[in-house]
């Protein structure tokens, strides 16, 4: 099937297979590596991007669904260079981080102003298994303090 | 030529940002499966559904005449590749042959069995449920106390009792302590199996370039030389034509501290396609095929005076060790038995362990390794024995540590702690939760009828493996710095960090070192080909031993910055500070850039010195360090539902001179959130049958942010006189002191209604039977 999308503001046009997954095709067919595959299952979070202004587990919506969608990865939030106020990220392996930025700025997207509980709440669909949360829970926090000013 | 600009402060202690992040956070780091090469091919394994069964036979015919498929291979085709090894001795150890691929029997759920490679991932998958494998089931043991009991099915048929070693450990007067003990309590500890779920599965890209006769393997590895040396060795190869490079490492936690099957499976098939192959391990193989941890069934003893003073301990520890030796699989029992005293100063002990071979992926290293064990069961012990006693568990505590003044401090069990203050560290957590006044309020609470709980754990931990004595695989570090000839400085280390932050903290350690910015300099690892050699990143050694061979090598380098500088300044009175050589008499200076520059170009040599500027040092460590710490706990059960809330979590650790704090909490946050698995949610659970039931993250219940509590950190600082830099080492501290703290936690919530003791998971369904059973 022919699908057609954008995704960090480029269009992008190809012949994929009903089966494959978005995330396959985000990572294989358009090469933007951002987005990990964690779990197959939607349960960690790591391939978690952005379709059409909401966050997504792209590792279980084929790409065919994802026709005429919007997409922003991890490769695109940074604008003019200039990197979004999320991305002082409290990493450690880095392995969830792009998911887990994704995640935490729909949270800031939704919720100017969010509590710590709204945080790990908003988290709730990301798994990292390095930092106990708490330098993301920071992070998070930092960048809604930040984006107040 | 850009200039190399020093720095007038210094750096190590600072809460430095972490140099890995801009690529972290950007998308942008490589890890294997970001790995794209031309022609490559893609691999999926075909793997038991059993536990045990006969092979009879394997049909590949479909699977090799499917869409894509460019071949598959089965245990016939690798029969020539060596073992998968096992790196531990241990005294008449059964050691079965690990072949890559299954033979005619496997052993366990997930055994691979067969391999298919396609032009892609989705091909190779089709074609993988096309391979017909007949299979003879046989009778499975997954539990280690049935596989000991007479007539259980044998894992190996040629050991019928299951048992693949006997170990015994004994110093002083055990029976007599016990036989004269004012009191002696006893308990059965479970330490469950555990799935350690590094967010990066395991993934292997090989790649043979046949006319160079050179495997170049990408391997998520936390250990590429010792990888390159066992797999050379595996797949006959010469060393020096396997190239291993662990790219960016998505967390290992000890799981990734192996030489796995796959990793050779993946070299054979890259030589014999001659093509590029790429296997990534899902989700489900990774719970199934890698390594697990823990799987300790522990059976105390405990004696002691009335006064609470301890004066022996025996330990009897049944190891589920799986169906196979990985590397290290029996040797991290025998870490539990080295830490069995804790923080104590008993000197009478007894040990004992039998390793039981099951229809199980086999255990191996994971975060604390055997230590963990140790301490929640002696930390248990302590908190039975004060219950016994009816002595508050943080005087009983007091009242055993080993004094400051007796370190260096020869234990029982044959080990030489190197320093402490054992008691600073619960004095300040007791501080900080201001004991006293929350005992009187979880009396008020209990006459509410309010679970209200309060858990101490203290605990030390063997860290910066070696000496070498002590590692079968040398125990290590090398570094080597290497000052560009533009004065840049590029740092190879050994150690092959995967999240632990080395980039950053080892670039703070040459930046003082050689007063330079710490923007010039760049730390480099995981590559056989860059770095000189290296053991790796495991067990807390990656600064305590990498560091240190890092700051040797950084003095060597020194030794030569001097010897230029005083050629180039025509004096022998010079000294060397804030990346300048200063000549001590006129005060003229050479800085480290001029310095570079001259000792490259190689006209004016310093007399008996070679040009270049770079060092490279092997630094062996004369003993582990000994971090310890005290964690306390305040949960609050709920009757109805039986959760268990934390409403407080107190860590305060020691791990010697810290370089990095923002760093150092970070490692104990994430320490702390795996000790909590274990103690409320983790278990990996097989049926009867030796099925996984837990194979999916649907069914592992691992860590979220919302379930976990704020950990409030502390620190005291006792440096470690085992090496220069003073530090202990904090990678599992969090994880060991955790899960006996949170247990003893709510034990104590629940112990006016008689609990004694609790394994672990504690699940709300285990609690809420505890409550409600003492209602009946």
């Amino acid at each position: 099937m022919n699908i057609t999308l954008n995704i960090n503001g480029k269009n992008y046009s190809h012949d994929v297979e009903p089966r494959l997954l978005l995330i396959h095709y985000i990572r294989e067919v358009v090469g933007l590596t951002g987005p990990h595959v964690g779990c197959e299952t939607s349960l960690c979070g790591a391939c978690t991007v952005e379709l059409n202004g909401k966050a997504v587990k792209s590792c279980t919506i084929f790409a065919v669904q994802a026709n005429q969608a919007s997409i922003v990865t991890i490769e695109g939030l940074a604008t003019d260079g200039k990197l979004h106020a999320m991305q002082e990220h409290g990493a450690q392996c880095g392995f969830c981080t792009p998911g887990m930025i994704m995640a935490s700025k729909q949270i800031l997207d939704r919720n100017h102003r969010p509590t710590d509980d709204e945080i790990r709440h908003g988290l709730e669909g990301n798994i990292c298994r390095c930092t106990g949360y708490q330098h993301i829970v920071n992070a998070v926090r930092a960048a809604a303090a930040g984006a107040g000013k | 030529m850009a200039t190399t600009t020093t720095k007038p402060e210094t750096l190590v202690g600072k809460r430095i940002r972490r140099r890995e992040d801009p690529r972290l956070i950007t998308g942008t780091a490589t890890y294997v499966e970001d790995i794209q090469m031309p022609g490559m091919h893609f691999a999926v394994i075909v793997r038991s559904p059993h536990a045990a069964a006969n092979i009879r036979s394997i049909d590949t015919k479909k699977a090799a005449a499917s869409k894509g498929v460019l071949a598959v291979f089965t245990g016939k085709d690798t029969e020539a590749v060596g073992p998968v090894p096992c790196g531990a001795s241990l005294p008449d150890l059964r050691v079965p042959h690990h072949h890559i691929l299954a033979m005619d029997r496997v052993y366990f759920v997930g055994h691979p069995v067969a391999v298919v490679v396609a032009t892609d991932r989705y091909l190779a998958r089709d074609a993988a449920d096309l391979v017909e494998v007949d299979y003879e089931t046989l009778p499975a043991v997954a539990d280690p106390e049935k596989a000991l009991a007479p007539g259980a099915p044998p894992v190996h048929p040629q050991w019928p009792d299951n048992t693949a070693f006997n170990f015994h450990q004994e110093n002083g007067e055990v029976d007599k302590v016990f036989a004269e003990a004012d009191v002696v309590v006893k308990q059965r500890i479970t330490s469950q199996r555990l799935i350690p779920t590094a967010m990066e599965t395991r993934g292997v890209v090989a790649e043979w370039r046949g006319a160079e006769r050179q495997l170049n393997l990408y391997s998520s590895t936390q250990i590429p030389h010792l990888l390159r040396s066992l797999l050379a060795q595996m797949l006959g190869l010469e060393e020096n034509r396997l190239r291993v490079v662990a790219p960016e490492v998505g967390g290992g936690f000890g799981s990734k501290l192996n030489v796995y099957a796959e990793e050779a499976l993946m070299g054979f098939v890259a030589m014999k396609i001659k093509k590029p192959v790429k296997w990534i391990e899902s989700r489900r193989e990774n719970f199934l095929c890698t390594i697990h941890g823990r799987g300790h069934v522990d059976y105390y003893e405990m004696a002691a005076k009335k006064d609470g003073t301890i004066t022996g301990i025996k330990l009897k520890i049944i190891q589920d060790l799986g169906a196979y030796h990985q590397l290290l699989t029996p040797a991290i029992p025998t870490l539990s038995v080295l830490m069995m005293p804790g923080l104590y100063r008993a000197k009478n002990i007894r040990a004992d362990i039998v390793g039981v071979f099951t229809n199980c992926v086999p255990t191996d290293a994971y975060r604390g390794a055997g230590r963990p064990e140790a301490t929640h069961g002696i930390e248990r012990m302590v908190d039975i024995l004060a219950a016994e006693l009816k002595m508050d568990p943080a005087e009983i505590r007091f009242k055993n540590f080993i004094a400051n003044e007796e370190f260096p401090f020869p234990t029982a069990t044959g080990l030489i702690y190197d320093s402490g203050d054992y008691a600073a560290p619960l004095k300040k957590a007791l501080a900080i939760v201001d004991y006293d006044n929350l005992r009187k309020e979880q009396t008020e609470a209990r006459k509410q009828g309010k679970l209200l709980g309060i858990g101490i754990s203290t605990y030390g931990e063997l860290c910066g493996a070696g000496p070498s004595a002590a590692l079968p695989v040398g125990g290590w570090e090398a570094a080597t710095v290497r000052i560009e000839p533009s004065g840049k400085v590029t740092v190879l280390t050994g150690a092959s960090p995967h999240g632990q932050g080395e980039e950053t903290t080892f670039a703070q350690i040459a930046a003082d070192e050689l007063g330079v910015d710490i923007d010039d300099i760049l730390v480099l690892h995981g590559d056989t080909n860059l770095i000189q050699y290296g053991i790796g990143t495991f067990g807390s050694r990656g600064t305590a031993v990498g560091g240190t061979a890092l700051h040797f090598a950084l003095q060597d380098v020194k030794v030569k910055i001097k010897k230029f500088g005083a050629t180039l300044l025509g004096s022998d009175d010079v000294s060397f500070s804030g990346g300048q050589v200063i000549c001590n008499k006129r005060g003229n200076t050479k800085s480290i850039q001029e310095i570079a520059a001259a000792a490259y170009r190689g006209v004016q040599l310093p007399p008996n010195t070679e040009p270049g500027l770079m060092a490279t040092h092997f630094w062996e460590p004369p003993n582990f360090t000994f971090p310890f710490g005290a964690h306390i706990v305040i949960t609050e059960v709920d009757r109805d539902t039986g959760a268990i809330s934390i409403r407080r979590y107190v860590a305060v650790d020691d791990c010697g001179n810290i370089l990095n704090p923002l760093i150092v909490d970070g490692q104990v946050h994430g320490g702390v959130a795996q000790g909590i698995g274990q103690a409320l949610w983790e278990q990996a659970v097989y049926d009867d049958n030796g099925q996984l039931i837990t194979g999916e993250m649907t069914d592992y219940v691992l860590p979220k942010a919302h379930m976990m509590p704020w950990i409030e950190s502390g620190h005291t600082v006792t440096p470690s006189p085992v090496n220069p830099l003073g530090v202990k080492g904090v990678g599992e501290a969090g994880t060991i002191g955790c899960s006996p703290a949170v247990v003893n936690s709510v034990v104590d919530a629940l112990s006016a209604l008689g609990v004694r003791h609790i394994d672990m998971p504690m699940t709300p369904e285990k609690i809420w039977k505890l409550v409600t059973g003492s209602r009946a």
